[in-house]
């Protein structure tokens, strides 16, 4: 459980989080949707400890952020960020890194940790790229690796900003059933996602930023109820039932 | 296909044992050439004659006092310049950031230089005035760097304008004092005539302990050019590991520049040639950069010496003549998009 309380953060003086309170359910997929700006990027970081808090606290199983080292804290929470650079590195090495919180004296990767590396590359099916440059591969191949990475640090919560940027409509789907089977194992997800009906689709609980606070939050159904939607972008969201589950589209 | 042990563990610790095997190999036949060549030639069966005690003592005291300090110089001012611009690099997120460029070693030159005002000679205090004029320009560097979050490029630029204000300071301490003035001639130019052990000793200790801190480091040292970010949330605490790193790498051409002198283009040329074969990974570009930069400067050092024999040319000179048409072909590569 993420308990986010009453939090207060920005960069400098200039405040963007004005008193964020959320609860992040174990084991549940949480979404935080919002517009360009909102703070959604910024909440993920506060979180993360990479920006000080101005006002009140963040607790990740009771335990105040701040009481973790930052080793321990990358024990806890694996991040996927929005931005990232194309290092000089072939994909397996990148992977691997994702065990760099585990790695000990003489500072170097065991064995153990090339198999849950080489795990997590299976997971996402990019094997075949292992000794591929990053910067040999496409966007969305690209993206794959940094979410074997994410899985490879083995963390009980994943966070991800906008994890299915680069992403082709095969891959979109293949991520949904991912996450689902991540969630299922008992990982504790929090996304950033702007494609609302897949954050409808793939979400237990949807939280709606607007002006760094929490606007709304709840199932998805009690979101599309609310109509926090139309208040943040102007736009309707509608669904049909169909049989292979609920299907939703912008009006 | 290949199953992934055979890539992860066997293929490429195979590659890097027969790059590090090829690099030691390499570097150990440069410096028996060294040491062969000279005013008096030695063969190589001489050479190992000598060093076990036979042949005239002329010829030993050449061996023990001339050409092994020489040989000893040039392989660790080589290895020193080489690793420090491949960490420059990665630590600061360009390619042609390196200790000539940005003004480290003009800030290690300084140092030197004003150590030389103060009438200090000794091996430590020269090393140690070295590496403190490297230090301060890597965070002069890393401060102006990190507070204006200049781009790249400007970076560089920055480096370049720190460059040329360590060099008038230095300028106008050999002009007001003359003395200082000749002491460091052969110093501006680089160097390893009148190299002795009592000026390479300690920096030979320093550099051989900053080597092995960043080749334990390498897995931290890619972890922070994932950027910073990434390396947060893995758990690193960056800003501590850049100071870390922009400290070896100050120490590292400190060490080298006070005993070699200003010798230019290693860290920058080195460090690219490595990479087109070992790829980026640190643990690969690292000691190969090492070995490489050893050999190269060993290299043009007999070259200097036999070019205009029984003149010798400062490797420095040597060094920049092939650097800077090597330097030109980066640009225009790196301009094509090439590199």
């Amino acid at each position: 459980m993420i308990e986010i309380d009453n939090v207060f953060a920005g960069y400098g003086k200039y405040e963007v989080l004005h008193g964020v309170n959320l609860l992040v359910p174990t084991g549940k997929i949480t979404t935080l949707i919002g517009a360009n700006g909102s703070g959604k990027s910024t909440l993920l970081k506060a979180l993360l400890h990479f920006l000080p808090l101005t006002g009140g606290e963040i607790r990740v199983g009771g335990v105040s952020i701040n009481k973790f080292s930052r080793t321990d804290l990358a024990k806890k929470i694996a991040y996927l960020p929005q931005s990232k650079t194309v290092p000089d590195i072939t994909a397996q090495r990148l992977v691997l890194h994702g065990r760099f919180p585990y790695l000990n004296y003489p500072r170097k990767y065991r064995r153990e940790d090339i198999a849950i590396a080489r795990e997590a590359m299976e997971q996402m099916e990019i094997l075949e790229f292992s000794d591929r440059l990053m910067a040999e591969l496409s966007g969305g191949i690209r993206q794959k690796v940094y979410i074997a990475m994410a899985l490879a640090q083995q963390a009980e919560i994943i966070v991800m900003d906008e994890p299915t940027t680069y992403l082709d409509i095969g891959q979109q789907v293949k991520f949904s059933k991912l996450v689902h089977q991540l969630s299922e194992k008992g990982k504790t997800l929090l996304l950033v996602l702007h494609d609302l009906p897949l954050a409808l689709r793939l979400s237990d609980q949807i939280a709606a930023i607007c002006d760094g606070k929490i606007s709304a939050a709840g199932t998805p159904a009690q979101i599309l109820e609310s109509g926090i939607i139309q208040k943040l972008y102007g736009v309707t969201v509608r669904f049909v039932e169909l049989a292979s589950g609920i299907q939703y589209f912008y009006d | 296909m290949k199953s992934w042990k055979t890539f992860c563990m066997q293929s490429k610790r195979v590659r890097i044992l027969w790059m590090v095997c090829g690099g030691i190999l390499l570097c150990l036949l440069i410096g028996l050439l060294s040491l062969c060549l000279g005013t008096i030639y030695f063969s190589p069966a001489k050479v190992i004659r000598l060093f076990l005690g036979a042949g005239e003592r002329i010829e030993r005291s050449i061996l023990l006092y001339a050409r092994l300090p020489r040989t000893l110089a040039a392989l660790f001012s080589g290895a020193a310049l080489a690793v420090s611009g491949a960490v420059l690099q990665t630590v600061l997120g360009n390619r042609l950031a390196s200790p000539g460029i940005i003004g480290v070693n003009a800030g290690a030159g300084l140092g030197v230089t004003l150590c030389l005002a103060a009438g200090t000679f000794s091996g430590l205090a020269i090393s140690c005035a070295a590496f403190l004029g490297s230090l301060i320009t890597v965070f002069l560097i890393f401060l102006f760097s990190y507070r204006t979050g200049a781009k790249k490029t400007t970076v560089i630029l920055g480096g370049v304008a720190l460059n040329s204000i360590w060099n008038a300071i230095a300028e106008s301490v050999t002009v007001l004092d003359p003395e200082v003035g000749a002491l460091s001639i052969d110093f501006r130019v680089g160097g390893f005539s009148a190299v002795s052990y009592a000026r390479l000793l300690p920096a030979m200790l320093l550099i051989s302990l900053a080597l092995a801190a960043i080749f334990t480091l390498c897995n931290e040292l890619d972890v922070v050019a994932l950027g910073e970010e990434t390396a947060l949330s893995l758990g690193m605490a960056v800003k501590k590991y850049r100071l870390i790193f922009l400290a070896l790498a100050a120490l590292l051409s400190g060490a080298a520049v006070s005993f070699a002198g200003l010798l230019g283009f290693v860290g920058l040329i080195v460090p690219h040639f490595v990479r087109r074969f070992s790829g980026n990974e640190s643990r690969r570009l690292l000691p190969l950069s090492a070995f490489f930069g050893a050999g190269f400067v060993t290299f043009c050092d007999a070259i200097s010496r036999l070019l205009f024999a029984p003149y010798e040319l400062p490797v420095g000179i040597l060094m920049s003549v092939i650097g800077g048409p090597v330097f030109f072909l980066m640009l225009i590569k790196s301009r094509r998009g090439m590199d």
